[in-house]
């Protein structure tokens, strides 16, 4: 590569090379109205498990989270280079359709944003405007699906009508996470989740994503160390908009490769 | 707190040095603001207050009732029945015989005049109403409540002070006399006035009413919404959804907000140059008076609509861009319909003002004397206040009255569009 060379590259140091990737990012760069926010970012998705995202605030773990569903695309002055891949498939390439990219990698957010609608039709919204649905049934199984593998089902189910709006924010989290996956995406990213809910609603979520690891390809951006190490397969540490250190999560929070991985995880920076 | 704190304590009885100096200015700013607010409703109700003591008592008109005589030789001489003699006949005549039965001491032509001139000239079309719908009426003999004339009208509200000279008013003293006579027979009774609801313009003020103006103005509006809310909509959700920030973009953005501080007048002059004489569309039609109006209410619309999609949060939009909805889809579905309160408060508030909107009508011609109540969007018209304007340049006395009367009708209108606008704007108001 003839790129700048970064301060310290991470190579394709792997552990757990057997995993099919999902996703992989390489020589990523991204440019906000010409300030460069990430340097040359190369990463690989293993498929079906949870790769936390952590690192000091302002450091681009949100900026490359919405790369990887093009998020970025409605910031104005943005700028993406590099090559990100869905299934071996370059989703910056000429001719991809974004919606279609969207619909196959689903976006969670860090504050819940439910559509003031009711918890029904937040749910499906996503799988209408897809056309999932041949008639009333199939979508009610769809939403009774969705919100049940959220784990919200119990909670809601005597009040499919009520706003969104109305739940409380542990509540509304998990209503986006089934927003999310009612329309089946191969991957899900969340930014930081868990950001404003309480231990126990924080812990319902972990617990969710440990269980929503079966079907989908967790990627999430999380401030917490011990939600990293509890829920994550693997832990990706962002520096500055450099990515510092990739690998399992369990040898990057024993065994750090990095003195800055190191200081970070131990608080000493962040 | 005691004196053994440290000393940079502020004590919260005393407070700082300067408190006492805070607290005048304080005071000071708030007597300025009730001083203000003060001098603004007095003003208000004072302006209130002279409309509604004007204009109420032309809500109610004076009628009198006079033995009418279908008599077959003024009506139907030849004895067809044919609709078209009945209604060539003058029925003016049969009141006229009427009065001179009443007044049988009137004899001289100068003192019959002035009998004559107790009843309307409307008199005589709403006999005619009468005998068309009813040809039976033909050879009886009927009592019938009459419209006054506008002087006896004003006699009997009080409105021409009988002090003055004989010379001097509208009214002589053997008019006087009549209607005294009348009033102490019981033949004379103040109604409510139905046509001022239900007549075009008139030369005879007791005969004018609000209903050709009126629907002019509504005409206009219905023009206006048709342009405006659609053109204001969609340019402001592009210019705020989908539009690049450049500076074009800035130099649009420049002008709409220009264009909202453009006298109105200006657009009537531009009216007149480009859709009269360019377009030649027709002259004093609600169809021109629309277009005119509709440019001037758009950067009202376009202004507000933007504020309102722009109070929409982005996380709304992010969340629906994120389950895959297309731009159109997002905008469509989530960020116009939250928007929608907020566009249509906008836009009810830019009708008020288009109708209440006077000058750029009168550069179109809408300032025509329109009897006849449009029908269409080409008839003709002219629009409320332009009925305001025209009514308080007329000479007669009894105008005056129907002038505010005028005014309270657009008022309410007025008032009632804004409290569309605020119940809206409570109604759907979204929190999120
Ligand atoms: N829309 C934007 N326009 C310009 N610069 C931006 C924009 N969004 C982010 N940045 C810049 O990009 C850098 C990375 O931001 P990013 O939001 O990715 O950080 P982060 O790691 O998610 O931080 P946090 O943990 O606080 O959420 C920051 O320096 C930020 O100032
Ligand atoms: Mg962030």
């Amino acid at each position: 590569m003839t790129s700048i060379t970064t301060a310290f590259n991470p190579a394709e140091t792997d552990v757990t090379p057997a995993l099919p990737t999902c996703m992989s990012a390489e020589g990523v760069s991204v440019f906000y109205s010409g300030n460069q926010a990430l340097f040359d970012i190369g990463l690989n998705i293993p498929a079906n498990r949870v790769t936390a995202l952590i690192g000091p605030s302002g450091c681009g773990k949100s900026t490359f989270l919405r790369c990887l569903n093009r998020m970025n695309d409605v910031i104005e002055g943005c700028r993406v280079a590099g090559r990100i891949t869905l299934d071996g498939e370059n989703i910056y390439a000429r001719g991809i359709d974004v919606v279609s990219l969207r619909a196959r990698v689903g976006m969670v957010f860090q504050k819940p944003n439910p559509f003031p609608k009711s918890i029904y039709d937040n749910v499906a919204y996503g799988p209408r405007i897809h056309g999932m649905a041949k008639n009333r049934e199939d979508l009610d199984r769809i939403v009774v699906k969705s919100l049940k593998r959220a784990g919200l089902f119990d909670e809601v189910k005597d009040r499919l009508q009520a706003p969104g709006t109305s739940l409380s924010g542990g509540q509304q989290q998990r209503l986006c996470i089934a927003r999310a996956i009612a329309i089946e995406p191969e991957v899900i990213l969340m930014d930081e989740p868990c950001s404003a809910l309480d231990p126990i609603a924080t812990a319902k979520v972990e617990e969710l994503i440990d269980e929503l690891k079966e079907r989908y390809t967790i990627i999430m951006v999380t401030h917490s160390m011990q939600q990293a190490a509890r829920v994550s397969q693997k832990t990706a540490f962002f520096h500055l908009g450099y990515l510092v250190e990739q690998g399992d999560t369990e040898q990057i929070f024993t065994n750090p490769g990095d003195e800055r991985t190191e200081a970070y995880i131990t608080g000493r920076i962040g | 707190m005691t004196e053994t704190t440290s000393p940079k304590t502020i004590s919260l009885r005393k407070g700082p040095a300067n408190l006492a100096r805070r607290n005048k200015a304080e005071r000071r700013f708030r007597l300025y603001g009730v001083i203000a607010i003060t001098v603004a409703v007095a003003f208000l109700g004072a302006l209130l207050l002279t409309i509604f003591s004007t204009g109420i008592s032309a809500f109610q008109q004076i009628y009198i009732a006079l033995n009418i005589e279908y008599s077959s030789g003024l009506i139907d001489p030849k004895g067809t029945k044919l609709r078209d003699d009945l209604s060539r006949a003058d029925y003016q005549g049969l009141v006229k015989q009427s009065l001179r039965d009443a007044f049988p001491k009137a004899r001289k032509r100068r003192a019959k005049r002035q009998l004559y001139k107790l009843i309307s000239n409307g008199a005589g079309f709403d006999l005619r109403e009468k005998v068309l719908a009813d040809p039976s009426l033909i050879g009886q003999k009927k009592t019938v409540w009459l419209l006054a004339s506008d002087d006896v009208d004003m006699m009997v509200k009080g409105k021409i002070s009988l002090e003055t000279s004989a010379d001097n008013r509208r009214i002589s003293d053997n008019q006087v006399l009549w209607i005294r006579a009348l009033a102490a027979d019981g033949r004379l009774e103040k109604r409510f006035n139905w046509r001022f609801f239900t007549s075009g313009d008139s030369r005879e003020p007791e005969m004018a009413g609000i209903l050709s103006a009126v629907m002019g103005s509504f005409f206009s509006l219905t023009v206006c919404l048709m342009l405006a809310f659609p053109l204001g909509v969609m340019t402001a959700t592009y210019l705020e959804e989908f539009a690049p920030k450049n500076r074009w973009t800035d130099i649009i953005e420049i002008n709409i907000n220009n264009l909202a501080a453009v006298p109105s007048i200006v657009f009537g002059l531009l009216g007149l140059a480009v859709f009269l004489n360019f377009f030649e569309l027709p002259r004093s039609a609600p169809l021109v008076g629309g277009i005119v109006l509709a440019l001037m209410t758009l950067p009202t619309i376009i202004i507000s609509s933007r504020a309102a999609l722009k109070a929409v949060p982005p996380s709304i939009r992010e969340a629906a861009l994120g389950v895959g909805a297309s731009p159109v889809q997002t905008v469509a579905h989530h960020v116009v319909p939250l928007a929608m309160p907020g566009i249509l408060t906008g836009t009810i508030i830019g009708m008020a003002q288009a109708l209440g909107e006077t000058a750029p009508l009168l550069m179109i011609g809408m300032v025509a004397f329109i009897v006849d109540v449009p029908q269409s969007f080409t008839d003709p018209a002219t629009a409320l206040p332009v009925q305001i304007f025209l009514w308080a340049d007329s000479p007669e006395r009894a105008f005056l009255e129907k002038t505010s009367a005028a005014i309270m009708v657009l008022l309410a209108f007025l008032i009632g569009m804004n409290l569309l606008a605020v119940i809206l704007r409570k109604k759907f108001e979204k929190r999120w």
